[in-house]
C-alpha cells in the first residue's frame, strides 16, 4: 500500500539527487595517502597529490604545460642584478579562516621554510633568499644572496606555497589555504573531502565539492573506475589495464608526461660501482624497450640521462648506452669481473620498479651480473636506501620536476662526487641569460651520461582514466598534483 | 584400495612427477624472459600460454611445483621431527611436569594465528623460501604432537606395552619401538593433510611476497602476477591456480584414502 509508494518517491528523490549532485561534485582516486596536511614539512608527494593548487597556493604556480604563471603574486619585478625580488600580491586574498593574505604571511612562509630547524623537504629551494621584508601590505621584497635564475620556478613548488602564522599549528590535520577549494574532512584510510572555496580571489571552482579516495592496491583501482565510483584515477597504478579503460566509451585515458625520471639508482659509492668501466657495463647491459613494454606495457620514453624529454633543453644521449651485452660482458672483463659479481636491488612498491626490478635482473644474468632482490615498502625503503644508503641498486622515479641538481649533492643517497659537476651547478645557478642555461644544463646532462651515474631508463608517462564527461583535468604532470580548480562535468 | 587413495595418488603424482621432470627438463629457460611474447593465450608452442614478461606458464608450473614441494616437504619434516619425540615423551609422562610443558608450550602455538606469525618472521628475518620453511614447519610441530601424544596415550595401556614394561624396557625404548610403530598410520595419514596445507601455506605467503623470491617461480607469486590482467589474460591465474587446487585436492584425497584403509574400525565396516 502506501509503504511502496513512499518507498518509491523516497527512492526516485534519491536518485534524483544523486544525478544532480553527480554534476558538481568529482570522486578522485589515488594510489596513496598522505602522511599528514602539511606540504611545507614533508617530503611526501602524496599531500601536494591531494593538496596543491586546490587548498594551498604559492607566489608563481606550474600549469599543466610545465610553464610557471602567476599565483598570489600579481606581478613582480626583478633588479638589473637579478638579486633583488620585489613580488605584488593580489588584493583582495583572504586564507580559508577568513584572515587576510598579506605580506606579512609571504615573509612568514618564506622564513620559516628556510629557517634552521625547517621541516621543508626541499630546503634547497630557499637556499639563495638572504632576507625577506615586508614593503606594504601588499608588497614584498626578496633579497637574493646571488642569482638564482630558477627563484620564479622555485616560488611555484608545492613546498613553496603561502600559509598563515594563525593557522600554522594545526596544518597538519587542518589546512588553512587560499585556494579554490577548502579542506572539509580526512577519514584517515579512506578519504579527503575538500569543498568549494565561495570567497575565492580568482575563477571561482566549477564543482562544489571533490572527495580524493585512497586506493592502493592496483586490481582495486581497475574496479573501483570499472564500476564508477571514482570518476577519476589520476596516476592509474596497472598501466596493463588502460587497453579495456580506452576501448570502453564511459571512460576517457590520459597519458601524458611527467617529470619522473626512472632510473637504476646505483650506489656509486660501493664497490664495484666505484668503477665507471663497471656503471657502463650496467647501462649496457639495460634493454629500455623491453622494460618500457614489459613494466610499463609501452607507456614511456626512453631516456640517456637525468633530464625530461618534453624539456626544451633536453639532449637525447640514449645512444650513450645502447643495449649491448657483449659490450657489456667486455668492459666488465676489463674492470676486473670476468665472471660477473653479486649484488643487491631493493625495489619499492610502483609495478615500474617492481617488474622492472624483474626484467633488469634477467638482462643483468646475461651479462654475470647476479642480483638479490629485495622488495621494500616505501618507508622501509627511504629508511635503508634512501637514507641508509645500504644498497647496491634500486629502481626509482625521480619526480621531482628539474632536478639534475641533485647530482651535485655528495651526499644524495646514490653518492655521485665529482666536483666538475658541482661547479658546473653553481655556475647554472649564477647564470640567469636563457641561453647560457640551456648551454650549461645540456652540458650537465652529458656529463652524469658520460659518468654513466645511473642507469637511466624512461621517463614515467602520467597515466589517468576518468569518467569522459569530466574536463579540465591535466593530462602531463609537471608537479605531483591534481589540479581540480578548472574541472567540470560535460553535459 | 578406494577410489579416493588411487585418484589422489594419482594427482599428487603428477605434480611430484612434473617438479621431478624439472630437474633435468622443461620446455622453456623460466629465467629467460621474452617480452615481445608477453601475455600469449595458449598455443602449441606454449600449451599454457605466457605470462607477462613472456615466461612460459608450463615451464614455470613444473619449476614452481618443486618450490612448492620442497616448502611443504621440509615444513612437515620439520613437524614431524620436532613433534613426534615431543609427543611420545609427552604420552610417556602423562600427567607429569614434562607432559604439562610440552603441551601448555603446544597450546601456546596453536593459539597463534598461523598466518601472521609465519608474516612476522619473513618480516623479521626476510622475505625467503627459507623462511617460509620455517614459518610454516613450526606450526606443524604442535599438530604432530598432539597427535602423537593421544595416539601414544591410548596404546600405553595396551597389554603389549605392560609386558614390555614387565620384561624391563624403560620408557624411551618402549616409546620407540612399541609406541612409534603403532602410530606411524596416524602420521602418515596426517603428514599427507599438512603436505597439502603447506603447500597452501607457501602459496598464500609467496602471494603476499613473503615467500621464495623472484626469479625462482612460485605458484602462489604467479597468481598475484596475474591479478591485474585476469580480466583480459585469464589464462595467467588460471593454471597456476588449477596447479594448486589440484595437487591440495589429490593430497586431501589421498590422505581421506589412506585413513580408511589404515583405520581398524572402518575395515571392519567394510568386511
Amino acid at each position: 500500500m502506501n509503504f511502496r509508494k513512499i518507498g518509491t518517491a523516497a527512492a526516485l528523490t534519491a536518485l534524483l539527487a544523486g544525478a544532480a549532485q553527480a554534476r558538481d561534485e568529482v570522486i578522485v582516486g589515488l594510489q596513496l595517502e598522505p602522511p599528514h596536511l602539511d606540504p611545507t614539512s614533508a617530503a611526501a608527494g602524496a599531500i601536494d597529490s591531494v593538496l596543491y593548487a586546490n587548498v594551498f597556493e604559492g607566489l608563481t604556480r606550474f600549469m599543466s604545460d610545465g610553464s610557471i604563471t602567476p599565483g598570489l603574486a600579481e606581478s613582480w619585478d626583478i633588479s638589473e642584478d637579478g638579486l633583488v625580488y620585489t613580488f605584488k600580491l593580489r588584493s583582495g586574498v583572504t586564507f580559508h579562516d577568513g584572515t587576510t593574505l598579506d605580506a606579512g604571511d609571504v615573509k612568514f612562509s618564506l622564513d620559516r621554510a628556510r629557517a634552521e630547524d625547517s621541516q621543508n623537504a626541499q630546503k634547497a629551494l630557499f637556499a639563495d633568499i638572504d632576507t625577506v621584508e615586508v614593503v606594504d601590505p601588499q608588497t614584498v621584497r626578496v633579497t637574493l644572496s646571488q642569482p638564482n635564475g630558477s627563484f620564479l620556478f622555485n616560488m611555484a613548488w608545492g613546498d613553496a606555497v603561502i600559509v598563515a602564522p594563525e593557522s600554522i599549528d594545526g596544518i597538519k590535520q587542518t589546512p588553512i589555504g587560499t585556494g579554490a577549494f577548502k579542506f572539509s574532512d580526512w577519514v584517515q584510510g579512506d578519504r579527503i573531502e575538500l569543498v568549494k572555496n565561495p570567497d575565492y580571489w580568482g575563477d571561482p571552482a566549477k564543482l562544489e565539492s571533490a572527495t580524493f579516495k585512497f586506493i592502493s592496491d592496483p586490481t582495486a583501482a581497475f574496479a573501483a573506475v570499472m564500476a564508477e565510483d571514482v570518476h577519476v584515477f589520476s596516476a592509474f597504478p596497472a598501466p596493463e589495464n588502460l587497453p579495456q579503460f580506452e576501448a570502453d566509451p564511459r571512460f576517457q585515458v590520459l597519458v601524458g608526461s611527467t617529470e619522473g625520471e626512472t632510473i637504476l639508482s646505483t650506489n656509486n659509492k660501493m664497490p664495484p660501482f666505484d668503477n665507471v668501466k663497471v656503471r657502463q657495463a650496467l647501462a649496457h647491459a639495460i634493454d629500455r624497450q623491453a622494460i618500457i613494454d614489459g613494466a610499463m606495457f609501452g607507456y614511456g620514453t626512453p631516456i640517456g640521462t637525468h633530464f625530461a624529454p618534453h624539456n626544451p633543453d633536453y639532449v637525447d644521449l640514449t645512444e650513450m648506452s645502447a643495449y649491448d651485452p657483449e659490450k657489456s660482458k667486455a668492459l666488465l672483463a676489463e674492470a676486473g669481473f670476468p665472471d660477473g659479481f653479486t649484488t643487491t636491488l631493493k625495489l619499492p612498491p610502483p609495478s615500474y620498479a617492481r617488474r622492472g626490478g624483474e626484467i633488469i635482473a634477467a638482462q643483468l644474468r646475461e651479462v654475470g651480473i647476479q642480483t638479490e632482490i629485495t622488495n621494500l615498502e616505501w618507508p622501509q625503503w627511504l629508511e635503508e636506501v634512501f637514507r641508509g644508503k645500504d644498497f647496491g641498486l634500486t629502481i626509482v622515479s625521480h619526480t621531482e620536476p628539474a632536478d639534475i641538481n641533485i647530482y651535485a649533492r655528495p651526499d644524495y643517497y646514490f653518492q655521485y662526487d665529482n666536483p666538475a659537476f658541482q661547479e658546473l651547478m653553481t655556475t647554472l645557478n649564477n647564470t640567469t641569460e636563457p641561453d647560457e642555461r640551456s648551454e650549461l644544463l645540456q652540458q650537465a646532462q652529458r656529463m652524469i651520461s658520460e659518468d654513466y651515474v645511473n642507469g637511466y631508463l624512461f621517463q614515467l608517462a602520467a597515466l589517468s582514466v576518468a569518467n569522459v564527461k569530466v574536463q579540465g583535468l591535466w593530462a602531463n604532470a609537471p608537479t605531483q598534483a591534481t589540479d581540480l580548480t578548472g574541472v567540470y562535468w560535460q553535459d | 584400495m578406494s577410489r579416493n587413495l588411487v585418484l589422489g595418488a594419482v594427482l599428487s603424482a603428477v605434480f611430484v612427477l612434473a617438479a621431478l621432470i624439472s630437474f633435468a627438463w622443461v620446455p622453456y629457460d623460466v629465467t629467460q624472459m621474452d617480452i615481445t611474447n608477453k601475455i600469449k593465450p595458449p598455443s602449441p608452442a606454449h600449451p599454457l600460454g605466457t605470462d607477462h614478461f613472456g615466461r612460459d606458464i608450463l615451464s614455470m608450473i613444473m619449476v614452481g611445483a618443486r618450490t612448492s614441494i620442497a616448502v611443504a616437504l621440509v615444513a612437515v619434516g620439520i613437524g614431524m621431527g620436532l613433534g613426534v619425540p615431543l609427543g611420545l615423551a609427552a604420552a610417556a609422562k602423562k600427567g607429569g611436569w614434562l607432559d604439562e610443558l610440552i603441551m601448555r608450550a603446544n597450546d601456546l602455538v596453536f593459539a597463534f594465528p598461523s598466518l601472521l606469525i609465519a608474516i612476522m618472521i619473513t618480516a623479521v628475518f626476510g622475505a625467503s623460501a627459507i623462511n617460509a620453511i620455517i614459518a610454516i614447519g613450526i606450526f606443524n610441530i604442535p599438530v604432530f604432537a598432539r597427535l602423537t601424544r593421544s595416539g601414544a596415550l591410548s596404546l600405553w595401556t595396551r597389554d603389549f606395552v605392560l609386558a614390555a614394561r614387565v620384561a624391563g624396557k624403560g620408557a624411551t625404548r618402549i616409546s620407540v619401538e612399541h609406541i612409534l610403530p603403532n602410530v606411524t598410520n596416524l602420521l602418515i595419514v596426517q603428514g599427507t593433510i599438512q603436505f597439502s596445507l603447506g603447500i597452501l601455506a607457501e602459496a598464500g605467503l609467496s602471494y603476499v611476497g613473503l615467500g621464495a623470491q623472484p626469479p625462482t617461480p612460485s605458484w602462489g607469486r604467479m597468481l598475484a602476477d596475474s591479478q591485474t590482467m585476469v580480466s583480459f589474460a585469464p589464462h595467467m591465474a588460471l593454471f597456476p591456480g588449477l596447479a594448486i587446487l589440484l595437487t591440495v585436492l589429490g593430497l586431501n584425497l589421498m590422505g581421506d584414502g589412506l585413513r580408511d584403509r589404515f583405520d581398524p574400525k572402518l575395515q571392519r565396516a567394510r568386511q
